[in-house]
């Protein structure tokens, strides 16, 4: 093998080295901080429909007359759902205030929303809210704990829509 | 600015492909293949992806311990299969990069390339989205923090219209089906981004999708030796009930994750939106208006013999053979003008385009209005007249190659093509008969790095007699030679043409009006 080709094998040796380690190295370095290391997190998740913004009303033979006979029920009960109002308060500072608003064209859907937050380890004093009506004045639902997290620890916070509360996992 | 922009990569390109030429050679410099390397890539994580299927449980518990019981039990074919399927990903990810930035710089997104262009854009998405799922399969913590980030970025679309990321809420809330999905989604996306390549390739003759033999055993045994020294793991099964803090993040597909920590999610969704239009309306916000010069090829019924040469040479299918317009029984070409990129290839494998022809006006069967066979033979006669002293070279280049009026001198004259592979094998034979002319040299890009793909392929194969037409010259092959030199390598042309040039005074073609010393194949530099 000549001058010439001894550096050319080298040359292609660098290169292959070179490739190896750049995918060797980026492929899981350097490492990535997702999560302070003297934090936790909260995570919000609600999926809950809100009631029904109308009142029914009984329809009279003058708007029955007008409708397709196909669609003339007697009752006309509006179909659109109120959005959830939903607060979350850490020490007593709102970390969260979020309207949700429901699903579907007709905006007649089951209302769903999931936030993460990171909150400092330790011991806190949680207190979560929602409104599931635009009229009401207070929120109905309402939770208040206070827990001790480690670093890196998921606290679940989910509303379960059969009992009406929240539940702290 | 976008052609500012092909400029200046341009420049670092040619000097990156120089130091690789230097190392590699050309037939195994990886920059001109990186399409193909893609493809060779995909193969191999293709195979690798079937041998960890096998093995693979689709449960939750299972996910995590079949993939890491591979690892570890069988690392020595397992645990290499593993580490090759994700270090090919990452190696894909790279050369399909690579390809992008280098077909741009190279101006390769305009004319008859924007179906190629535009429908490799897609092709990242899919990528991307095969490789991120594969991730999320082991179930590690990596796979967590996959899973949490993706799901919460995917529901910051308004399409999506329920909560994914309550799926991870905790360990109760997930279900061994998800992971059925999911490797269901992992088979689907490659199988998707598989016809998409074959789409992307679909208006390219004869597209290359292997890379040299040399190159493919380089970049495997590479790869399995960074399999062996550094092996793919799991980080330690997922558990819900904890956020994973710090990541082994891959870099190369996931780099855009930590924005998403930072910024609203719908920001990277406008910004990957934003990429991607970019990406697809390029060939549009600079585009390549037809000129004179870069007119579509046309036919001329009456010198078109139906021969479908240029049909089969034509690098871009802009050429299909019809019905002839008034000889009963013949076909004759015809030019979709959205296809053709004015390269001249066609007009250099017919067999009308010879100037052996005592016609007042030369008009070839299919030719490009820019560079006309007439013209051809006037400029090449021209510069024939110019040649004086011993040993002297007509030389043939081409536009995208090294400017070959740098070489001019006396005894030489240059002529440039907008492709070598527009030179008709019969004009080298003309030109080298000629009583002022010793020798004839052909330049142009090299073969696997030829800037209208198949040029200099096809020349070559032309000069051998292995494709038609051939070059037949009772004037002796040992006065034609091929040097192909890309833009850098004026140093390779100007020793092959000394060479060359050497060689005829040597044999006494120099003497003039001696053309009888012919005789074996053409020189091949």
């Amino acid at each position: 093998m000549n001058t010439s080709d001894a550096r050319r094998w080298l040359g292609q040796g660098v290169a292959y080295a070179l490739f190896a380690a750049f995918i060797g190295y980026f492929s899981n370095s350097p490492a990535y901080q997702h999560l302070p290391p003297d934090q936790a997190t909260i995570k919000l998740s609600v999926r809950h429909s809100g009631q029904l913004l109308g009142e029914c009303k009984q329809r009279d033979s003058a708007e029955l007359a007008n409708l397709p006979a196909t669609m003339r029920a007697p009752m006309d009960c509006p179909r659109e759902r109120s959005p959830l109002e939903l607060v979350l308060e850490v020490n007593g500072a709102t970390v969260l205030h979020d309207i949700v608003p429901p699903r579907g064209l007709h905006r007649d859907g089951m209302a769903s929303s999931y936030r993460r937050i990171n909150v400092p380890a330790g011991a806190i004093t949680l207190r979560v809210r929602m409104k599931d009506h635009t009229a009401q004045a207070d929120f109905p639902y309402t939770a208040e704990r206070t827990v001790t997290l480690q670093p890196a620890q998921v606290l679940v916070i989910d509303f379960d829509s059969q009992s009406r509360r929240f539940k702290f996992l | 600015m976008i052609r500012r922009l092909q400029d200046f990569m341009l420049g670092i390109l040619q000097r990156t492909e120089a130091v690789f030429d230097s190392a590699f050679g050309e037939r195994w410099n990886p920059w001109y293949q990186l399409g193909a390397l893609s493809f060779h890539l995909f193969w191999i994580v293709v195979a690798t992806g079937i041998y960890l299927f096998v093995f693979f449980d689709t449960s939750i518990v299972g996910a995590y311990a079949s993939v890491h019981s591979l690892t570890e039990e069988q690392w020595y074919l397992g645990g290499v299969m593993r580490s090759l399927h994700r270090y090919c990903s990452d190696a894909m990810a790279i050369t399909v990069t690579l390809h992008l930035l280098r077909e741009f710089a190279k101006g390769r997104f305009r004319g008859a390339q924007t179906f190629s262009w535009v429908s490799g854009v897609p092709l990242l998405w899919l990528l991307f989205a095969a490789a991120i799922g594969g991730y999320w399969l082991v179930w590690d913590r990596f796979a967590q923090y996959i899973a949490q980030t993706t799901t919460e970025w995917m529901e910051r679309l308004p399409v999506i219209s329920d909560s994914l990321a309550r799926t991870f809420l905790s360990d109760v809330t997930l279900s061994d089906r998800l992971f059925s999905l999911m490797v269901f989604m992992h088979i689907a996306i490659p199988l998707f981004l598989l016809v998409g390549m074959f789409i992307h390739v679909k208006r390219l003759k004869l597209a290359r999708t292997d890379p040299a033999r040399g190159l493919s055993i380089g970049v495997i045994a590479t790869l399995v030796l960074l399999s062996l020294v550094k092996p793919a793991r799991s980080m330690g099964p997922a558990d819900l009930s904890t956020t994973v803090a710090s990541v082994d993040l891959d870099w190369i597909y996931m780099n855009f994750y930590p924005l998403l920590d930072r910024v609203d999610p719908v920001y990277v969704w406008l910004l990957l939106a934003g990429v991607t239009a970019l990406l697809v309306l390029i060939p549009w916000l600079s585009p390549q208006p037809r000129s004179a010069a870069t007119a579509a090829a046309v036919v001329d019924p009456a010198n078109c013999n139906g021969c479908s040469w240029c049909f089969q040479d034509c690098p871009y299918e802009a050429v299909t053979m019809i019905t002839h317009e008034y000889k009963t029984g013949h076909r004759q070409a015809q030019v979709d003008p959205d296809l053709c990129t004015a390269c001249g290839i066609c007009a250099g494998s017919c067999p009308s385009a010879t100037p052996f022809r005592h016609v007042e006006e030369l008009v070839s069967g299919i030719e490009i209005p820019g560079f006309p066979v007439d013209r051809l033979r006037k400029e090449a006669m021209q510069k024939v007249a110019t040649l004086s002293g011993d040993a002297r070279v007509m030389v043939f280049g081409c536009d995208h190659a090294l400017p070959i009026d740098q070489i001019e001198s006396e005894g030489v004259a240059a002529l440039s093509l907008p492709c070598a592979g527009m030179l008709p094998p019969s004009f080298v034979d003309y030109i080298a008969r000629q009583e002022a002319v010793d020798g004839v040299l052909v330049s142009g890009c090299c073969t696997d790095d030829c800037f209208h793909r198949k040029g200099s392929q096809w020349t070559e194969e032309r000069f051998a007699s292995r494709r038609m037409p051939h070059l037949r010259t009772s004037a002796g092959h040992d006065k034609v030679r091929i040097c192909w030199a890309g833009v850098s390598q004026r140093d390779k042309l100007e020793t092959a043409l000394a060479e060359f040039r050497a060689s005829l005074r040597r044999h006494g073609i120099a003497a003039r009006g001696d053309a009888e010393s012919a005789g074996g194949g053409h020189e091949h530099q």
